[in-house]
């Protein structure tokens, strides 16, 4: 138990620190970098509640391929002069300070109604976690779900070549 | 239940640590002498040019945003494959119609020429 509560810290600091890092970093590759990290830690986390298929796709789907686009993204759109983006205060600014201070304020009541107080994972926790589980359920009980996956996808594959085709002309 | 993971705690730490001892040994051990060539961009490669800040082609938006949407296809290819035996003859049909529809958009991305580079 105490093993569980010291690994949970331990992850939820660093994770807390990379998060901090990434919005806080000049250089645009570092936030990337730090983003990664921070995901290595959220699947640490998914870990302490034994969740492990989710952790295992924790690394693989997002510091694989969600960073992946991050980091094309950071290429693609040519930032010139990284000191330009920071800005003084602007109205953008003002909407994430009030929808940052929504979360805390939503968090604070959960903390304080003991909302969040039965923090017990279920003794079948690791059983439930594995990928034998998940893909038991998947295949059963969800397929429509599954396969509503398969068209999200389709769909984004054309969304994908609709907007990278359309400016093939363009360019160069 | 967090005990188990150690192992893979290891293999991480190992791994990590192994990068950053071999990083430290060579700064340690190696010797620096440095030139105007070996400071260069590409070490005996190619003369770098322009900037760096180019403005890139779009074709490597379509190679990073279909290694996505086929790798998240795999992804589900795992929980499903652990547990084929059992499954039968519903899970390979739900696999199946899961496949076609992702084909059809594999085989769109080649006639609209998506995989191609020009």
């Amino acid at each position: 138990m105490t093993l569980e509560i010291i690994s949970f810290v331990v992850f939820a600091l660093l994770a807390i620190a990379s998060a901090l890092l990434v919005i806080t970093a000049k250089h645009p590759v570092v936030s990337a970098m730090s983003m990664i990290f921070h995901f290595f830690m959220l699947a640490g986390l998914y870990l302490t509640l034994s969740a492990q298929f989710i952790a295992v796709m924790q690394v693989m789907v997002y510091a694989g391929a969600i960073m992946v686009l991050v980091v094309f993204a950071i290429m693609l759109l040519n930032l010139g002069d990284e000191g330009k983006l920071r800005s003084g205060f602007n109205f953008r600014k003002l909407v994430a300070w009030f929808l940052g201070g929504a979360l805390a304020v939503q968090i604070a009541v959960l903390l304080s109604n003991g909302a969040l107080s039965n923090t017990a994972i279920s003794e079948k926790a690791s059983e439930l976690g594995t990928a034998q589980v998940i893909g038991g359920e998947l295949f059963t009980n969800y397929i429509y779900p599954i396969e509503i996956v398969g068209i999200l996808l389709f769909a984004a594959i054309v969304g994908a070549i609709y907007m990278a085709k359309k400016n093939l002309p363009t360019e160069e | 239940m967090i005990l188990d993971y150690i192992p893979l705690f290891l293999t991480v730490i190992a791994g990590f640590g192994l990068g950053v001892i071999f990083k430290l040994l060579a700064e340690y051990l190696g010797e620096r002498r440095g030139t105007a060539v070996k400071s260069s961009t590409y070490e005996s490669g190619m003369i770098p040019f322009g900037t760096a800040r180019e403005r890139y082609s779009v074709k490597f938006y379509m190679v990073a945003v279909s290694f996505i949407i086929f790798d998240i296809e795999v992804v589900f290819l795992y929980p499903w494959a652990v547990k084929f035996r059992e499954l039968g003859t519903p899970g390979i049909a739900a696999m199946a119609v899961f496949f076609i529809i992702l084909l059809l958009g594999y085989l769109y991305e080649i006639r609209k020429g998506g995989f191609e580079w020009e």
